[in-house]
């Protein structure tokens, strides 16, 4: 991916943009910039780019976005370029290509696409790059020179120096300077070991490391000198991001769990519809996002409500349903609920379909924030961990300092005694379980974030669930959080050694082994609820 | 079960007719062909077969409302074997000896086809079976009209390494039979290609994996020694979503290491925000992109049958409409539907495909196809960016691998064989370690 003499030319075209022959000119120019863009072979494309780049055309930013995009079509029978406003479905909404005014709708049948390759995609997202090194906006700037890394040529170099030097921000010249830098390192100067050692980022470690292969042997080796310490420095943010990894997916688990600890640790109720409980919640925010187009951030925030809404009344509907009839029967409980389980997975295949569903991440979720060069922690995750953390804090509180964790408490300890003490235990069953079932749904909709959400989205966790209860200790949660976490970070710390497959059967083992050590997990209830 | 014993009733009432010597023969051919669907409608699979029986469903209304074949009807017979691998082989043990279907559309999992497999041969049925597979198998029962690994996969790789430029190798794959012996394949082929075992990286994931943080950090660690790399995935189904979704909130864009997906087609990103994954290759012998009347026209039928302007199609469903048009064009030629006859007339039928060539059924029960290596665009479409200059003709034994190298398959008379060791120059050679491993 390199950007051949794009630089160079637009200082030129800026200039020929002034002669006065291209004002001249009878016919629109554009038409045959264009015409030179339709053709299959991808180098002579290339060539198509440079030119229009070299044309100094105001519209020619357009273009090419619209090249990016896909969207320049050509239609078959006319031979007019078109813009294509919004390409899904059968029939397009169209503008002219060289006027930019509307030409209606136009099906796909009839255009033809300019494509382009993964090659020209690079080669246009350097030019618009090396465009938005004018930008106004700082951050535009710095993402410029931020794609401009390891994609600079002899062309570009020079001109870029000058750039540098009249760029008032001090990280986009940082950022400039290294791109040079890497430029200077393939053409073998010694000097550009120095301006890049010590950086985390990882196009200077790719830089850095073919230069170690050069032939130079001097250069090879001072280039493979500072790979070793940039290695040295990457051993600890590796280290922290294995960490972050490893909270992150025990935070879904401890999510995923943690209305299980209520219903099956709490309860003593064994909920194989659990996981189902968790995809309704997930399909809530799907809902949501189908009802407020065009607004997938504030869709989520109300599916947070609605997800456990939703969830908690499919909770009292299948505590009323089935699970009253089956008190103090685990077996028959496990039983019916699988059933309830596999009915709800096929209801939502017959209604909705048995297709997975498109939840949008909103844009304030996507991507990663960046702690240093080398390591940066992805957003969506970031937020899901906070989320399972607020999540975890919010039913404490209800459990600890509320009338109904209190009664939930009563109940589960000492019905009988619970009831002549006047607590209505058949309320309390159905408030508890609905609560169970409302964290679950939260659980949905923070997955839908992560995963797919489809009918099969609750068995995927159901066995997780129940191995983290399990092992955090019955009834308790904390212990289904230290057990969350901790198995995540487990199983993060194994999978680079282990590979995926066997890291989740070391997990495993690894619980049956403790849970044979100590049978009531890692923080056993003690005392008389340990006995009830 | 009513509608069996409806369909089942006409039949037993024309044979005990027929027995007493009222009817004439001429009522018994007014019976209709029954074409048997095997498609998972529950379960885990049910995401990808739905749309399959769909199709072939819509084909059979198609070719009845063009006077359906040999002057019969069409009917079709939907059982559901629920993603449930065992189940396959008891429902295909019901289309064929309770039903008594003439044909069989289905499977799409590799274990499914292998359950199935015993219960086709010993009935003596036929199965058209429309996905991408890892090969090492020829039956004569089995028709495969999906791609096998030198319609896919090789050619995919040959892009990467001669237009990309790619000299390391991701090869991450879900871990059951068809990554694993495409990715032996393709070890074996790259290897062959002067690429150094360090410049190789395989990794395995379980069935619906959805943590790729760890496994995409390897991949960016990986990528950045200094040479161009590329991913390529067999990972399968919706596993991919997450797995895209960590690629692009990572930064990796397809312009620095892109992946090219054997299992991601249209119907797949139907699922995902595709915004991020723009670039990101898929290698199929079909793509609704494609630019031809035949496919604009099966398009709108599709939307026009499934009631959905959004609908989408993909590669096994154009495998589909290639196995019915080959299979009715095989009816045609034989003059009736019995097996052995259909057999013997559809080697060498030819009928156009939906990307404006045509696909013929080549001896070793394998089609012709022309291979697409398409990039993803932000509507969930892919561009088509390169294609094989003329079809390839599906190879059941891969060159590439020790024990298969040796076999080819030829079910005409009079070899009529499906693993025909030409070293040893008997049939049944194949039994290698590797050939053993592979199935």
């Amino acid at each position: 991916m390199r950007i051949p003499d794009s630089l160079c030319r637009l200082v030129v075209l800026c200039l020929l943009a002034w002669l006065p022959w291209v004002a001249q000119a009878q016919d629109d120019p554009g038409q045959t910039l264009l015409e030179s863009l339709d053709t299959t072979s991808y180098v002579e494309k290339g060539e198509a780019i440079e030119a229009i780049i070299a044309s100094g055309d105001e519209r020619s930013r357009r273009w090419l976005e619209a090249l990016l995009g896909g969207k320049l079509q050509r239609h078959k029978a006319s031979g007019q370029f078109v813009v294509v406003l919004e390409n899904r479905g059968r029939h397009w909404p169209v503008v002219d290509a060289l006027g930019f005014e509307e030409a209606g709708e136009m099906s796909r049948r009839e255009l033809d696409r300019i494509g382009i390759n993964n090659a020209l995609r690079g080669q246009l997202q350097g030019a618009l790059a090396v465009l938005d090194l004018h930008a106004d906006e700082v951050d535009e700037r710095r993402e410029a020179a931020r794609a401009l890394l390891g994609d600079i040529d002899a062309t570009l170099a020079e001109p870029l120096q000058a750039l540098i030097d009249s760029e008032e921000d001090g990280e986009v010249r940082r950022l400039l300077e290294q791109a040079l830098a890497i430029h200077r390192l393939g053409q073998g100067e010694m000097a550009a070991v120095e301006d890049l050692a010590g950086s985390l980022n990882s196009r200077v470690r790719a830089a850095l490391s073919s230069a170690s292969r050069s032939d130079d042997p001097q250069l090879a080796q001072a280039a493979g000198a500072a790979l070793v310490d940039i290695e040295q420095k990457m051993k600890l943010n590796r280290g922290l991001e294995t960490l972050y990894f490893g909270l992150s997916l025990g935070s879904v688990l401890v999510l995923a769990a943690i209305g299980l600890a209520i219903t099956f640790g709490v309860m003593g109720v064994i909920n194989m519809a659990h996981g189902e409980l968790i995809m309704l919640g997930a399909y809530t925010t799907w809902a949501m996002q189908q009802l407020l187009p065009g607004q997938p951030g504030l869709a989520l925030l109300l599916a947070i409500p609605a997800g456990f809404l939703v969830a908690a009344l499919a909770g009292v509907a299948i505590e009323r349903g089935v699970i009253q009839f089956l008190k103090g029967r685990p077996l028959e409980t496990l039983l019916a609920t699988f059933g309830v389980s596999l009915i709800l997975q096929q209801l939502v295949r017959t209604v909705i379909s048995p297709q997975n569903r498109t939840v949008v991440s909103p844009d304030w979720m996507s991507g990663s924030i960046m702690i240093n060069e080398g390591l940066s922690l992805t957003l969506n995750r970031l937020y899901v961990l906070g989320f399972a953390l607020v999540v975890f804090a919010g039913l404490m509180l209800v459990m600890r300092r509320t009338r109904l964790g209190l009664e939930v408490r009563a109940v589960t300890q000492n019905r009988a005694m619970a009831r002549s003490m006047g607590i209505r235990a058949t309320r309390v069953d159905i408030l508890t379980f609905a609560l169970g079932a409302g964290v679950a749904g939260l659980a949905g909709v923070a997955l839908s974030q992560l995963t797919n959400v489809g009918p099969n989205l609750g068995q995927n966790y159901i066995i997780d669930s129940f191995m983290v209860v399990v092992f955090g200790g019955v009834g308790n949660l904390w212990g289904t959080l230290v057990a969350g976490m901790s198995l995540g970070v487990i199983n993060q710390v194994l999978e680079p050694w282990a590979g995926a497959v066997l890291a989740k059967i070391v997990v495993l083992v690894f619980i049956i082994l403790f849970i044979q050590k100590r049978p009531r997990g890692l923080f056993p209830q003690k005392g008389r609820a340990a006995e009830g | 079960m009513t509608p069996r014993r409806l369909a089942l009733c006409p039949h037993w009432l024309a044979a005990s007719l027929l027995s007493l010597g009222v009817v004439a023969p001429a009522m018994a051919q007014e019976e209709p062909i029954k074409v048997g669907i095997l498609h998972s409608l529950s379960g885990t699979m049910a995401i990808s077969e739905t749309v399959l029986k769909d199709t072939v469903e819509m084909l059979i209304e198609q070719q009845n409302a063009r006077g359906g074949l040999l002057g019969r009807e069409l009917e079709a017979v939907v059982v559901d074997p629920a993603s449930d691998w065992p189940l396959f082989a008891e429902k295909a043990r019901e289309l064929l000896a309770q039903e008594k279907v003439d044909v069989i559309f289905g499977n799409w999992t590799s274990v499914s086809r292998k359950s199935v497999l015993p219960v086709v041969e010993e009935l003596n049925g036929l199965l058209f079976y429309p996905v991408q597979y890892e090969g090492e198998e020829s039956s004569e029962n089995v028709f495969y009209t999906g791609a096998a690994p030198n319609q896919q996969a090789i050619p995919a790789v040959d892009y990467l390494m001669n237009n990309v430029g790619v000299e390391r190798w991701v090869l991450a794959g879900t871990d059951y039979v068809y990554p694993r012996t495409t990715n032996k394949i393709l070890e074996a082929y790259l290897k062959s290609h002067g690429v150094s075992d360090q410049d190789i990286m395989v990794n395995y994931t379980p069935f619906g994996h959805s943590d790729w943080q760890n496994i995409v950090s390897e991949i960016k660690a990986f990528g950045s020694q200094g040479k161009k790399t590329a991913v390529v995935s067999t990972i399968n189904g919706d596993a991919n979503v997450p797995f895209y979704r960590e690629l692009g909130n990572q930064g990796i864009d397809a312009a620095d290491i892109p992946v090219v997906a054997f299992s991601v087609g249209e119907q797949e990103l139907t699922g995902i925000d595709t915004a991020p994954l723009v670039g990101h290759l898929a290698a199929w012998n079909y793509f609704m992109s494609v630019d031809t009347d035949a496919n604009y026209d099966f398009i709108d039928a599709w939307i026009e049958y499934t009631g959905d302007d959004m609908a989408v199609t993909n590669d096994p469903m154009e495998a589909h409409y290639i196995g019915f048009s080959m299979w009715a064009e095989a009816v045609r030629k034989a003059g009736t539907t019995e097996v052995d006859a259909v057999k013997d007339a559809i080697i060498g039928v030819s009928v156009p495909n939906l990307s404006g060539g045509y696909a013929a059924m080549m001896p070793n029960h394998h089609i012709t196809k022309p291979v697409l290596i398409g990039e993803i665009q932000d509507n969930g479409q892919f561009s088509i960016v390169w294609e094989t200059p003329s079809t390839v003709a599906g190879d059941a034994w891969s060159d590439y691998l020790p024990g298969s190298r040796d076999l080819i398959s030829d079910w005409r008379k009079p070899m009529q064989c499906g693993n025909y060791n030409v070293v040893e120059g008997s049939c049944g050679g194949g039994t290698s370690e590797d050939v053993a491993t592979a199935e």
